[in-house]
């Protein structure tokens, strides 16, 4: 099963270079994984999307939680939540008609074009994995992908839970 | 008035004055002759210097294991720090306090493959409890304080500090600030078990007709001996300990029914297997100990107490897991049986007993001494007799290491010193030294063989120096015993590379290092002998006992089986 891990842990040097390290270690898999400093500097927080049973999951999750720098970790997939990814992608764009397709597939998936190239447009669209998925394969059928960087996900709990000091 | 100025090397050297460290283990090189320069005008710290990195990790790990103190390392960048990795693994699989500081190239070079420029930090990552980098000549004090905590706190474990060049030379000073009681907002170790979990537990235990408990290392490391053995006495239940734990409770407790696991004794295995509730205390279900984890202990109900949250649950499921130290668990459910007037129901106990006293009677840890060659048991139970079971007994790893387990009885804690986790041939002698160093009038012993002893061979020459007399005994059965047992029972008898061809005389080798070598050829001279070994003083005696090389251990639980399939000698099953 899919899992989105929410980590806060402090934002020293080496700090994710452990949690990484864990993974490959322990042989967990990583589907994707995304950091920065929270508002509070002194504070990094990663997201980390990764796949196993249960028993896995209880593994990952208190091998995480054993890690000095690491102060708190959840999984956000036990509650409703909030999971976002961004995506960059640029296509050919050479003509009239690809162009409108391009520009009326992105509309229908709410995305923006972000740059246009002679001959390419680079579009920017958010959403949860399977829409982006959705929309990837949906323009792959009209023209070609030049290139495509997708953010990985972040994720946060609906309602009052929060992950915090 | 501006503070007096420290370098980082004398911040260094200050800082493990503060935290009362007396011996640190190490060898000098380039980047850190300023620490060495900063020992040497002082004389709070006490600087052992071996013949290799690795003896330092080992000698520390001694010394921790012996004292429950923080053993303490210092070695050079580069080749210095990676002679430390077999001793920080070591240190890390079996959960001992251990501070390794390591040089490091000036902060200016760091990444351009300088001279002797090892990344240790990440070299070391997947072996550490934790790490540390240093980046200002401040913070060094703070960083050893916290690398301090966090070895000898929780469940403990190695911890490795990188310092720059830079930061320790008279180039960069700064004022010393050590806050020595440390706290840190991300590092908690929990201390106490949850009360639901406890009289969960209780509850448990008053419902088993079966219980067993299943001891580790948690038990010597929380200093919880003389609770567990007024728990088993309360419990009135069978007692096992792993490698790791042997000492636990004393080899000759009424309740105590031996070691289990690959070379356990049978009824300890046996035990296990037909008990209906477990009660795991800081031990991890580890593949040495549970055989075929598909077919361990169908019946039993598990408590599982640990003070580390990933040992729970992680090979076999814990019906009841505890997270806490093994000390403030043990007397929470001694005092939660001892509310609810808790004794153990008579009839019930005794039918367990008696099925237990069956295994126990089969006596299978046992061996027959027959025609000339001495058996290497024999020489662990003369041992036993000389030193009347007091002596620390530091091992290495092989067959010596599993008879001296299975025939030495350990009264205490802490008097068995080996290599449980890691398996580190090479570990006996220095573990030994740092023994020797904290307790100079107790029998230190390290039991080893003809492949052990050569591995770090070298330290006799730092016994020398600073007179530690250990006893060595070495079972020298001419091979690698222990590999080749397996090629006997597993590769068609097939000795590839697993003999000791060109053995050094281990006499006049002793004898030139300037100790004492002896060699025991016949049984009839074995005691003797021995007894004049312990009985040489201030020297350090090699006795070379010659041992019968066809000597397999037995028990041994049969591969891919349940913990209770076992040979009980060859070709026989328990
Ligand atoms: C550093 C290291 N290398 C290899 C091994 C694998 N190994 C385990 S026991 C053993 C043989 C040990 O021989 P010896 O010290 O003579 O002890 P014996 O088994 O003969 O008593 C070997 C090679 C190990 N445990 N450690
Ligand atoms: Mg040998």
């Amino acid at each position: 099963m899919r899992r989105i891990l929410a980590v806060l842990l402090e934002n020293e040097p080496g700090s994710l270079s452990r949690i990484v390290g864990l993974f490959s270690q322990r042989a967990f898999n990583i589907e994707s994984l995304t950091v920065a400093p929270t508002e509070d500097q002194s504070l990094s927080r990663i997201t980390i999307a990764t796949r196993g049973d249960d028993k896995v999951l209880e593994q990952i999750v208190k091998q995480v939680n054993k890690l000095i720098d690491v102060i708190k970790i959840t999984d956000l997939t036990e509650r409703s939540h909030v999971e976002r990814e961004l995506l960059l992608i640029k296509v050919l764009a050479m003509n009239d008609k690809s162009r409108t397709e391009v520009k009326r597939i992105t509309d229908i998936f709410r995305g923006s074009i972000v740059d246009i190239g002679k001959q390419v447009y680079t579009i920017e669209l958010t959403g949860d994995a399977e829409k982006l998925n959705a929309f990837v394969n949906t323009l792959a059928n009209e023209t070609e992908i030049i290139e495509s960087v997708r953010s990985g996900c972040v994720g946060i709990a609906r309602g009052e839970k929060a992950l915090r000091l | 008035m501006t503070k007096k100025q420290f370098t980082g090397a004398q911040m260094v050297v200050k800082a493990l004055a503060a935290l009362d460290v007396k011996y640190i283990f190490g060898y000098p090189g380039g980047t850190v002759l300023d620490i060495y320069d900063a020992l040497f005008q002082q004389t709070e710290v006490e600087h052992i210097l071996v013949r290799h990195e690795q003896a330092a990790t080992h000698m520390a790990d001694g010394f921790a294991r012996a004292t429950g103190e923080v053993g303490v390392v210092l070695a050079t960048s580069g080749p210095g720090a990676t002679n430390c990795i077999t001793g920080i693994a070591t240190a890390y699989m079996d959960s001992i306090p251990m501070v390794v500081l390591s040089g490091q190239v000036p902060s200016t070079l760091i990444g351009d493959d300088a001279f002797q420029e090892t990344d240790i930090v990440g070299c070391s990552r997947p072996i550490v409890k934790h790490s540390f980098n240093c980046r200002v000549v401040e913070e060094i004090p703070n960083i050893i304080a916290k690398a301090f905590y966090i070895a000898s706190t929780g469940r403990p474990g190695p911890v490795v500090i990188e310092l720059p060049k830079d930061l320790l030379m008279p180039t960069s000073m700064g004022e010393f600030h050590i806050e020595t009681d440390v706290k840190m907002r991300s590092y908690n170790p929990s201390i106490k078990g949850h009360h639901k979990q406890i009289k969960k537990a209780v509850k448990a235990i008053y419902e088993a007709k079966k219980l067993v408990v299943y001891a580790g290392g948690g038990i010597i490391i929380a200093n919880a001996s003389e609770l567990l053995t007024e728990l088993v006495e309360k419990l009135d239940a069978p007692i096992t300990n792993t490698l790791m734990g042997l000492g636990g409770i004393s080899g000759t407790h009424k309740n105590y029914i031996g070691m289990l696991g690959m070379h356990g004794s049978v009824e300890a295995n046996k035990t296990m297997a037909n008990a209906d509730l477990i009660l795991a205390l800081g031990a991890r279900f580890d593949d040495r100990v549970t055989n075929n984890v598909k077919k361990f202990c169908p019946d039993a109900k598990i408590i599982h107490v640990d003070i580390d949250p990933t040992s729970i649950s992680k090979t076999i499921n814990a019906h009841i897991p505890v997270v806490g130290l093994l000390d403030v668990v043990l007397q929470q459910l001694l005092d939660e049986l001892t509310a609810t007037d808790f004794k153990p129901n008579k009839e019930e106990r005794a039918n367990w007993w008696q099925e237990v006293n069956q295994w126990r009677e089969i006596n299978r840890v046992s061996y027959v001494q027959e025609g000339d060659q001495i058996k290497p048991q024999r020489v662990i139970e003369a041992m036993y007799k000389i030193t009347q079971g007091e002596a620390y007994v530091c091992s290495d790893v092989g067959q010596h290491q599993m008879f001296a387990a299975q025939y030495y009885p350990f009264a205490k804690p802490r008097q068995w010193i080996n290599s449980g986790g890691l398996g580190t041939m090479g570990f006996g002698l220095p573990a030994a030294m740092g023994v020797k160093l904290a307790f100079p009038e107790s029998h230190v012993i390290c039991i080893t063989g003809d492949g052990s002893i050569q591995m770090n061979i070298q330290e006799l020459s730092t016994c020398l120096q600073y007179n530690l007399p250990v006893v060595i005994i070495s079972l020298n059965n001419r091979s690698l015993g222990m590999v080749r047992q397996w090629q006997d029972m597993v590769y068609g008898g097939r000795h590839s590379s697993s003999y000791m061809e060109s053995l050094p005389d281990f006499v006049k080798l002793a004898e030139s290092y300037g100790h004492v070598g002896m060699q025991i050829n016949h049984l009839d001279e074995l005691e003797d002998k021995l007894n004049e070994a312990f009985t040489i003083k201030n020297r350090l005696v090699f006795v070379d006992v010659l041992v019968d090389e066809k000597e397999h251990v037995y028990p041994m639980q049969i591969r891919l089986g349940a913990i209770d399939d076992m040979w009980i000698k060859k070709g026989v099953k328990a």
